[in-house]
Protein backbone atom coordinates (compact mmCIF):
# COMPACT_ATOMS: atom_id res chain seq x y z
CA UNK A 1 0.00 0.00 0.00
CA UNK A 2 1.38 3.36 -1.02
CA UNK A 3 2.18 5.90 1.67
CA UNK A 4 0.09 9.06 1.09
CA UNK A 5 1.89 12.15 -0.20
CA UNK A 6 1.80 15.15 2.11
CA UNK A 7 0.08 17.18 -0.62
CA UNK A 8 -2.80 14.70 -0.72
CA UNK A 9 -3.61 15.17 2.99
CA UNK A 10 -5.33 18.11 4.68
CA UNK A 11 -5.77 19.16 8.29
CA UNK A 12 -9.17 17.89 9.36
CA UNK A 13 -8.98 14.69 7.29
CA UNK A 14 -10.53 11.81 9.18
CA UNK A 15 -8.92 8.36 9.22
CA UNK A 16 -11.07 5.26 8.79
CA UNK A 17 -12.21 4.34 12.32
CA UNK A 18 -11.91 0.90 13.81
CA UNK A 19 -13.59 -1.05 16.59
CA UNK A 20 -11.21 -3.15 18.67
CA UNK A 21 -12.93 -6.05 20.34
CA UNK A 22 -11.22 -7.20 23.53
CA UNK A 23 -11.79 -10.48 25.30
CA UNK A 24 -9.92 -12.08 28.18
CA UNK A 25 -8.05 -14.14 25.59
CA UNK A 26 -6.91 -10.92 23.88
CA UNK A 27 -5.35 -9.78 27.15
CA UNK A 28 -3.69 -13.12 27.86
CA UNK A 29 -2.19 -12.99 24.37
CA UNK A 30 -0.94 -9.44 24.97
CA UNK A 31 0.40 -10.37 28.40
CA UNK A 32 2.51 -13.07 26.79
CA UNK A 33 3.70 -10.91 23.92
CA UNK A 34 4.54 -7.88 26.07
CA UNK A 35 5.73 -9.79 29.15
CA UNK A 36 3.41 -7.62 31.26
CA UNK A 37 1.86 -10.40 33.30
CA UNK A 38 0.21 -8.25 35.95
CA UNK A 39 -2.70 -10.29 37.26
CA UNK A 40 -5.17 -7.39 37.11
CA UNK A 41 -5.22 -8.02 33.35
CA UNK A 42 -6.35 -11.64 33.41
CA UNK A 43 -7.31 -12.78 36.93
CA UNK A 44 -10.80 -11.58 37.83
CA UNK A 45 -10.58 -12.59 41.47
CA UNK A 46 -7.27 -10.78 41.88
CA UNK A 47 -8.52 -7.65 40.07
CA UNK A 48 -11.61 -7.42 42.24
CA UNK A 49 -9.46 -8.08 45.30
CA UNK A 50 -7.53 -4.86 44.68
CA UNK A 51 -10.74 -2.89 44.24
CA UNK A 52 -11.17 -2.92 40.47
CA UNK A 53 -14.63 -3.54 39.01
CA UNK A 54 -13.26 -6.48 36.97
CA UNK A 55 -10.25 -7.43 34.83
CA UNK A 56 -8.94 -4.36 32.97
CA UNK A 57 -7.00 -4.17 29.70
CA UNK A 58 -3.33 -3.23 29.69
CA UNK A 59 -3.09 0.49 28.92
CA UNK A 60 -0.25 -0.45 26.58
CA UNK A 61 -2.55 -2.88 24.75
CA UNK A 62 -5.02 -0.07 24.10
CA UNK A 63 -2.20 2.25 23.04
CA UNK A 64 -0.64 -0.39 20.79
CA UNK A 65 -3.85 -1.46 19.09
CA UNK A 66 -5.21 2.10 18.70
CA UNK A 67 -2.21 3.16 16.62
CA UNK A 68 -3.11 0.58 13.97
CA UNK A 69 -5.71 3.12 12.81
CA UNK A 70 -2.74 5.33 11.92
CA UNK A 71 -0.42 2.65 10.54
CA UNK A 72 -3.17 1.18 8.32
CA UNK A 73 -3.92 4.66 6.98
CA UNK A 74 -0.27 5.47 6.29
CA UNK A 75 0.42 1.99 4.88
CA UNK A 76 3.79 1.47 6.60
CA UNK A 77 4.07 0.83 10.33
CA UNK A 78 7.65 2.12 10.28
CA UNK A 79 6.54 5.68 9.51
CA UNK A 80 5.49 6.49 13.09
CA UNK A 81 8.15 8.85 14.46
CA UNK A 82 6.38 9.79 17.68
CA UNK A 83 3.43 8.41 19.63
CA UNK A 84 2.21 9.50 23.03
CA UNK A 85 -0.83 9.20 25.24
CA UNK A 86 -2.23 9.47 28.72
CA UNK A 87 -4.14 6.58 30.23
CA UNK A 88 -7.26 8.35 31.42
CA UNK A 89 -9.72 5.52 32.17
CA UNK A 90 -9.33 1.76 32.40
CA UNK A 91 -10.98 -0.52 29.84
CA UNK A 92 -12.98 -3.00 31.89
CA UNK A 93 -13.19 -6.42 30.23
CA UNK A 94 -15.97 -8.63 31.60
CA UNK A 95 -15.91 -12.38 31.03
CA UNK A 96 -19.18 -12.23 29.13
CA UNK A 97 -19.03 -10.26 25.93
CA UNK A 98 -15.69 -8.56 26.49
CA UNK A 99 -15.32 -4.89 25.61
CA UNK A 100 -15.24 -2.77 22.48
CA UNK A 101 -12.94 0.22 22.04
CA UNK A 102 -13.83 2.50 19.15
CA UNK A 103 -10.81 4.33 17.75
CA UNK A 104 -10.95 7.26 15.37
CA UNK A 105 -8.31 9.71 14.19
CA UNK A 106 -8.10 13.15 12.64
CA UNK A 107 -5.18 14.98 11.06
CA UNK A 108 -4.44 18.01 13.23
CA UNK A 109 -1.17 19.30 11.82
CA UNK A 110 1.00 19.05 8.71
CA UNK A 111 4.64 20.04 8.52
CA UNK A 112 5.78 20.51 4.91
CA UNK A 113 9.45 20.72 5.99
CA UNK A 114 9.62 17.25 7.50
CA UNK A 115 6.62 15.76 5.64
CA UNK A 116 5.15 14.97 9.04
CA UNK A 117 1.46 14.62 9.77
CA UNK A 118 0.13 14.68 13.33
CA UNK A 119 -2.92 12.54 13.98
CA UNK A 120 -4.99 12.91 17.13
CA UNK A 121 -6.61 9.64 18.12
CA UNK A 122 -9.79 9.23 20.12
CA UNK A 123 -10.43 5.90 21.85
CA UNK A 124 -13.76 5.33 23.54
CA UNK A 125 -15.13 2.43 25.50
CA UNK A 126 -18.82 3.16 25.91
CA UNK A 127 -18.95 6.75 27.18
CA UNK A 128 -15.40 6.70 28.54
CA UNK A 129 -12.49 8.29 26.73
CA UNK A 130 -9.80 5.76 27.58
CA UNK A 131 -6.82 7.55 26.02
CA UNK A 132 -6.09 11.24 26.58
CA UNK A 133 -4.15 13.44 24.16
CA UNK A 134 -3.21 10.47 22.01
CA UNK A 135 -0.96 11.92 19.30
CA UNK A 136 0.88 10.06 16.58
CA UNK A 137 3.30 11.73 14.19
CA UNK A 138 3.93 9.98 10.88
CA UNK A 139 6.30 10.73 8.04
CA UNK A 140 4.42 10.91 4.75
CA UNK A 141 5.91 10.87 1.25
CA UNK B 1 13.27 19.04 43.71
CA UNK B 2 11.43 19.27 46.98
CA UNK B 3 8.72 16.70 47.32
CA UNK B 4 7.25 16.57 50.81
CA UNK B 5 6.51 13.04 51.80
CA UNK B 6 6.29 13.50 55.54
CA UNK B 7 2.60 14.33 55.76
CA UNK B 8 0.46 11.48 54.63
CA UNK B 9 -2.99 12.34 53.33
CA UNK B 10 -5.62 9.73 53.79
CA UNK B 11 -8.40 8.92 51.40
CA UNK B 12 -10.06 6.34 49.24
CA UNK B 13 -8.09 5.49 46.13
CA UNK B 14 -9.49 4.64 42.69
CA UNK B 15 -8.98 1.05 43.71
CA UNK B 16 -11.30 1.57 46.63
CA UNK B 17 -8.61 0.87 49.19
CA UNK B 18 -8.07 3.16 52.11
CA UNK B 19 -4.42 4.07 52.06
CA UNK B 20 -1.89 6.48 53.47
CA UNK B 21 0.46 8.19 51.04
CA UNK B 22 4.13 7.32 51.09
CA UNK B 23 5.20 7.29 47.50
CA UNK B 24 8.84 7.52 46.46
CA UNK B 25 12.25 8.85 47.38
CA UNK B 26 12.20 12.42 45.99
CA UNK B 27 16.00 12.50 45.78
CA UNK B 28 15.81 10.17 42.79
CA UNK B 29 15.05 12.98 40.32
CA UNK B 30 18.07 13.34 38.05
CA UNK B 31 19.36 9.87 38.76
CA UNK B 32 20.46 7.49 35.98
CA UNK B 33 21.02 3.75 35.96
CA UNK B 34 23.73 1.69 34.29
CA UNK B 35 23.01 0.39 30.77
CA UNK B 36 20.83 -2.72 30.58
CA UNK B 37 22.04 -5.99 29.12
CA UNK B 38 21.42 -5.92 25.35
CA UNK B 39 17.90 -6.87 24.23
CA UNK B 40 18.03 -8.87 20.98
CA UNK B 41 15.10 -7.89 18.76
CA UNK B 42 13.89 -11.09 17.11
CA UNK B 43 11.50 -11.69 14.22
CA UNK B 44 9.45 -14.23 16.22
CA UNK B 45 8.84 -11.72 19.03
CA UNK B 46 7.96 -9.00 16.53
CA UNK B 47 5.39 -11.30 14.93
CA UNK B 48 3.98 -12.29 18.32
CA UNK B 49 3.69 -8.64 19.44
CA UNK B 50 2.18 -7.49 16.13
CA UNK B 51 -0.44 -10.23 16.31
CA UNK B 52 -1.23 -9.34 19.92
CA UNK B 53 -1.99 -5.69 19.08
CA UNK B 54 -3.72 -6.53 15.79
CA UNK B 55 -1.16 -4.92 13.50
CA UNK B 56 -1.44 -6.76 10.18
CA UNK B 57 1.18 -4.75 8.26
CA UNK B 58 3.38 -7.25 6.35
CA UNK B 59 6.52 -5.28 7.34
CA UNK B 60 6.25 -7.05 10.73
CA UNK B 61 6.27 -10.58 9.35
CA UNK B 62 7.49 -10.63 5.76
CA UNK B 63 11.17 -9.84 5.23
CA UNK B 64 10.68 -9.23 1.52
CA UNK B 65 7.90 -6.72 2.23
CA UNK B 66 10.05 -5.02 4.88
CA UNK B 67 12.98 -4.76 2.47
CA UNK B 68 10.71 -3.43 -0.27
CA UNK B 69 9.68 -0.69 2.19
CA UNK B 70 13.35 0.17 2.76
CA UNK B 71 14.13 -1.73 5.97
CA UNK B 72 16.95 -4.20 6.56
CA UNK B 73 14.61 -6.83 8.01
CA UNK B 74 11.17 -7.07 9.59
CA UNK B 75 10.36 -4.09 11.84
CA UNK B 76 8.58 -3.85 15.16
CA UNK B 77 5.25 -2.07 15.77
CA UNK B 78 5.53 1.42 17.31
CA UNK B 79 4.86 0.32 20.90
CA UNK B 80 7.12 -2.76 20.85
CA UNK B 81 9.81 -0.66 22.55
CA UNK B 82 7.81 -1.00 25.77
CA UNK B 83 9.38 -4.45 26.15
CA UNK B 84 12.76 -2.77 26.64
CA UNK B 85 11.47 0.37 28.38
CA UNK B 86 9.73 -1.69 31.06
CA UNK B 87 13.02 -3.51 31.73
CA UNK B 88 14.58 -0.10 32.26
CA UNK B 89 11.75 1.11 34.52
CA UNK B 90 12.04 -2.13 36.46
CA UNK B 91 15.46 -1.02 37.68
CA UNK B 92 13.87 1.92 39.47
CA UNK B 93 10.74 0.13 40.66
CA UNK B 94 12.73 -2.68 42.26
CA UNK B 95 15.45 -0.40 43.68
CA UNK B 96 15.05 -0.71 47.46
CA UNK B 97 16.45 2.78 47.94
CA UNK B 98 13.63 4.26 45.82
CA UNK B 99 11.09 2.93 48.29
CA UNK B 100 8.44 2.17 45.66
CA UNK B 101 5.71 -0.38 46.40
CA UNK B 102 5.33 -1.94 42.94
CA UNK B 103 1.78 -3.05 43.71
CA UNK B 104 0.84 0.64 43.83
CA UNK B 105 2.36 1.57 40.47
CA UNK B 106 0.01 2.41 37.63
CA UNK B 107 0.88 3.68 34.17
CA UNK B 108 -0.11 7.31 33.74
CA UNK B 109 1.42 8.35 30.42
CA UNK B 110 3.65 6.92 27.74
CA UNK B 111 5.54 8.42 24.83
CA UNK B 112 7.83 6.96 22.19
CA UNK B 113 10.04 8.95 19.86
CA UNK B 114 11.41 6.74 17.11
CA UNK B 115 14.47 7.75 15.13
CA UNK B 116 14.05 4.59 13.13
CA UNK B 117 11.94 1.45 13.71
CA UNK B 118 13.34 -1.32 15.88
CA UNK B 119 14.43 -4.01 13.42
CA UNK B 120 15.00 -7.73 13.77
CA UNK B 121 18.67 -8.25 14.54
CA UNK B 122 19.05 -5.08 16.62
CA UNK B 123 20.88 -5.46 19.92
CA UNK B 124 19.30 -2.71 21.99
CA UNK B 125 20.80 -1.26 25.16
CA UNK B 126 18.64 0.93 27.41
CA UNK B 127 19.74 3.62 29.82
CA UNK B 128 17.16 4.75 32.35
CA UNK B 129 17.01 8.34 33.56
CA UNK B 130 14.66 9.52 36.29
CA UNK B 131 13.68 12.94 34.97
CA UNK B 132 11.10 14.09 37.47
CA UNK B 133 9.57 13.15 40.80
CA UNK B 134 6.63 15.12 42.06
CA UNK B 135 3.75 14.86 44.43
CA UNK B 136 0.22 15.22 43.05
CA UNK B 137 -2.41 14.95 45.71
CA UNK B 138 -1.57 11.87 47.69
CA UNK B 139 0.19 10.22 44.76
CA UNK B 140 3.73 10.45 43.48
CA UNK B 141 4.32 10.95 39.78
CA UNK B 142 7.64 9.75 38.45
CA UNK B 143 8.71 10.54 34.90
CA UNK B 144 11.34 8.21 33.50
CA UNK B 145 13.16 8.34 30.18
CA UNK B 146 14.75 5.29 28.59
CA UNK B 147 17.25 6.03 25.85
CA UNK B 148 17.48 2.99 23.59
CA UNK B 149 20.59 2.64 21.46
CA UNK B 150 21.97 0.15 18.95
CA UNK B 151 25.74 0.57 19.01
CA UNK B 152 26.24 4.35 18.96
CA UNK B 153 22.91 5.01 17.28
CA UNK B 154 20.00 6.38 19.33
CA UNK B 155 16.96 4.56 17.93
CA UNK B 156 14.19 5.36 20.41
CA UNK B 157 13.42 7.49 23.44
CA UNK B 158 10.65 6.06 25.61
CA UNK B 159 9.19 8.33 28.30
CA UNK B 160 6.88 6.94 30.98
CA UNK B 161 4.95 8.62 33.73
CA UNK B 162 4.37 6.22 36.56
CA UNK B 163 1.81 7.03 39.20
CA UNK B 164 2.54 5.60 42.60
CA UNK B 165 -0.78 5.62 44.31
CA UNK B 166 -0.90 7.07 47.75
CA UNK B 167 -4.48 8.25 48.08
CA UNK B 168 -7.46 9.47 46.06
CA UNK B 169 -6.11 8.39 42.71
CA UNK B 170 -8.69 8.55 39.95
CA UNK B 171 -6.69 7.74 36.86
CA UNK B 172 -4.20 5.38 35.31
CA UNK B 173 -4.80 1.77 34.58
CA UNK B 174 -1.82 -0.36 33.97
Amino acid sequence: MAVPALASVAVGDELPPKTIHIERATLVQYAGASLDRNRIHWDERFAKGVGLPDVIAHGMFTMGSAVTVVTEWVGDAGRVTSYSTRFTKPVVVPYDGGADVVVSGVVTRLDPESHAATVELTARCGEDKVLGRALAVVRLD
Amino acid sequence: MACPTGRARRGVSYWGTRVASMPVNADFAGRSYPPTAPYAVGSAKIREFAEAVGSTDPVHVDRAAARAAGYLDVIAPPTFAVLIAQQCDGQLITDPEAGIDFTRVVHGEQKFVHHRPLTAGDEVVGVLHVDRVRQAGGNAMVTTRSELTVGDELVCTATSTLVIRGAEDDGGDA
